[in-house]
């Protein structure tokens, strides 16, 4: 039964903030502690697949290919834990950041009414549930992302509400046809069905089908347009809970379907994932390098990053998934830091422009190395777990003998150390310019959460001896998919 | 806008809409209608009375807000999985209850009806909701 919590919680965590709404200071401190607690639950799911193996329960009682089911295995609980915890430095760093006007207009309710939505696309085993979840989720993001109102922010959300609602078009079309053709929709029963399929033509073209719409989802190259055109555009605390979640959702379904669902044609799929991966690492990240605003140059870099994920799909063995997986936590942990740490810059001089700031490491030695962390962390220099992320990617694209995408992530790395440096050369090394806007103050709040975010960053780190464990252990559930067919039908 | 013809068709039909809304919501769960329908019968309701006394009056004519009957009607709908937990079975199965057995007034009630109370007020709150601010501008 604990697997419904990481959805009802927050349902009640939301109701609880909505009937509180006019009491700012009850509203910080509860979601910080309600985020806690669904980590701590997360973590209870984890140990509990570790120890019996994935969990299915059938909620309402009707039997599995009838009902909607709820599965979790390793790659569901360990993308809950990293959810959840960014939730907590989030929840940590808004009071600090975000203005008082947007924090009593609904955006703790709204905060966990997302965060039970990406949950319930992670443990749900049901696509159209899926689907359903996706639009709790989109739509939490809809209102977090105009929350306020600002020209800007409007502007930005036009581009992320349409193009979202296209995806979802593909994603919904996609469920149709496999629906009319197979019959089922329980994820494992349709798995298990298609295995025996004889008419690959309907199945193929309504996975291409789901393929665009999670690819839009994920920002994958060429579908990633609306991102960096939307994601600068809110106060960083929501830019920076986007950043950690969302695309990473995309990312995850495509896992699951691409284990699930790939039974036909699997050449055909290897490389034409790992071409989309080549490209959205690299185009990614020669746009990241081209920008002078931090926000957009971090927005462009989580495309490139979704790239080196999907590799690891691409080449599809235990090793290459349990090193995207391993990279995906330290995607989700690094990128929300560097957020978190470029919101603490505009705090300090009121700008995200490269071209107005300057001189921070003279002036706040400390801010700079909350910066300097995660940038190396996701540049891939070691003992950070950037590192062994890229380095079990690599070497997993070695032992498949796909050099060419190897080849291509190494030097998107260097490319990333590069972008990476440019913002630190402009925030950080260079003089401070003659003409800067006005000096504020930095909220302690904001700054313990970008601390205690860049820990966890290093002890992933130091500690990625028992972190890839558990990530090879998710690889082998994802490699075999049978061990989920047969968990979700009670085979 | 001041419509007396409004007006009046608007005092008489609340009631009426906000019966039939009742109506609807009890027979859903085997004919149709159900908790969605009913909750935006509700809402049209109060639309209609905004449409002809206009926002204000109608938000001192409620003794609710309707953010709060969309926070409760969540919450409804998130107990009625409880009983089920309670009876031992797998969270969400409907549980049911025949009052009066062998009457005329045979009633059959259960969590499936509570669930969709929820739906009816989180649906009514947020239609209004919506509604509001829009007529607001």
């Amino acid at each position: 039964m604990i697997l419904v919590l990481p959805i009802i919680l927050p349902l009640l965590f939301m109701v609880v903030l909505i009937f509180t709404r006019r009491w700012l200071a009850f509203q910080q401190g509860f979601s910080i502690f309600a985020s806690i607690m669904l980590t701590f639950v997360s973590f209870l799911i984890l140990t509990d697949v570790q120890q019996n193996g994935i969990l299915a329960i059938q909620p309402g009682s009707w039997d599995a290919p009838f009902g909607i089911t709820l599965v979790a295995d390793l790659f569901s609980a360990i993308m809950m834990i990293t959810t959840s915890f960014v939730a907590v430095i989030i929840m940590i760093y808004s009071p600090g950041f975000i203005d008082k006007e947007r924090q009593t207009a609904g955006y703790y309710p709204l905060v966990f009414g997302l965060l039970m939505g990406v949950n319930g696309a992670f443990i749900t085993g049901d696509l159209f549930n899926m689907y359903v979840w996706y639009e709790v989720m989109l739509t939490s993001s809809f209102v977090l992302i105009a929350l306020g109102g600002s020209a800007e922010q409007l502007r930005g959300s036009i581009k992320y509400v349409t193009i979202n609602f296209v995806a979802s078009i593909f994603f919904v079309s996609a469920i149709g046809i496999l629906y009319g053709q197979v019959g089922t929709l329980n994820m494992a029963d349709l798995a298990a069905k298609m295995r025996t399929w004889d008419e690959p033509m309907y199945v193929n073209s309504a996975l291409m089908l789901f393929f665009i719409a999670f690819s839009i989802k994920s920002a994958l190259v060429p579908f990633f347009f609306w991102l960096p055109a939307s994601y600068h555009t809110p106060p960083m605390a929501i830019t920076a809970l986007f950043a950690g979640t969302l695309t990473k959702v995309g990312v995850y379904t495509l896992f699951r379907f691409y284990s699930l669902f790939v039974v036909f044609d699997q050449q055909f799929w290897m490389y034409f994932i790992l071409t989309l991966a080549g490209l959205t690492m690299f185009i990614g990240v020669l746009m990241a390098a081209s920008q002078f605003d931090i926000r957009k140059i971090l927005s462009f870099h989580i495309i490139s990053q979704v790239g080196y994920m999907v590799m690891g799909l691409g080449i599809f063995t235990v090793g290459g998934i349990a090193g995207a997986i391993y990279f995906t936590v330290h995607n989700m942990l690094s990128k929300t830091n560097t957020f978190l740490a470029g919101g603490l810059v505009y705090q300090r001089s009121g700008s995200y422009d490269l071209k107005y700031l300057g001189g921070l490491y003279k002036a706040k030695p400390f801010l700079a190395l909350l910066f300097f962390i995660p940038a190396l962390s996701l540049a891939g220099i070691p003992p950070l777990p950037g590192f062994f992320g890229k380095f079990f990617l690599i070497k997993g694209g070695f032992e498949a003998q796909q050099y060419f995408i190897t080849a291509v992530a190494i030097l998107t790395g260097l490319f990333t150390l590069f972008s990476m440096v440019k913002i630190w050369n402009e925030a950080y090394w260079k003089k401070e310019p003659e003409e800067v806007k006005e000096k504020g103050k930095v909220h302690p709040s904001a700054l313990l959460a970008t601390s205690l975010l860049a820990a966890a960053v290093i002890l992933m780190g130091i500690f990625a001896g028992p972190v890839i464990d558990v990530c090879l252990q998710a690889g082998e559930q994802i490699v075999n998919p049978e061990m989920y067919i047969n968990a979700v039908l009670k085979r | 806008m001041e419509s007396i013809i409004l007006q009046i068709a608007a005092r008489h039909m609340r009631p009426l809409l906000i019966g039939l809304s009742l109506i609807v919501l009890y027979r859903g769960h085997n004919e149709p209608g159900g908790g969605f329908i009913g909750g935006l019968m509700f809402g049209a309701a109060y639309i209609l009375y905004a449409m002809a006394f206009g926002v204000d009056r109608t938000q001192k004519s409620i003794f609710f807000n309707p953010i709060n009957l969309t926070a409760v009607g969540l919450f409804i709908a998130l107990i009625s999985g409880m009983p089920a937990l309670l009876l031992g079975d797998s969270f969400m199965t409907g549980e049911w209850y025949t009052f009066f057995q062998g009457t005329l007034m045979e009633l059959k009630l259960g969590t499936p009806l509570l669930f969709d109370v929820g739906v009816y007020l989180t649906v009514a709150g947020m239609l209004m909701l919506v509604m509001f601010s829009l007529m607001e501008e």
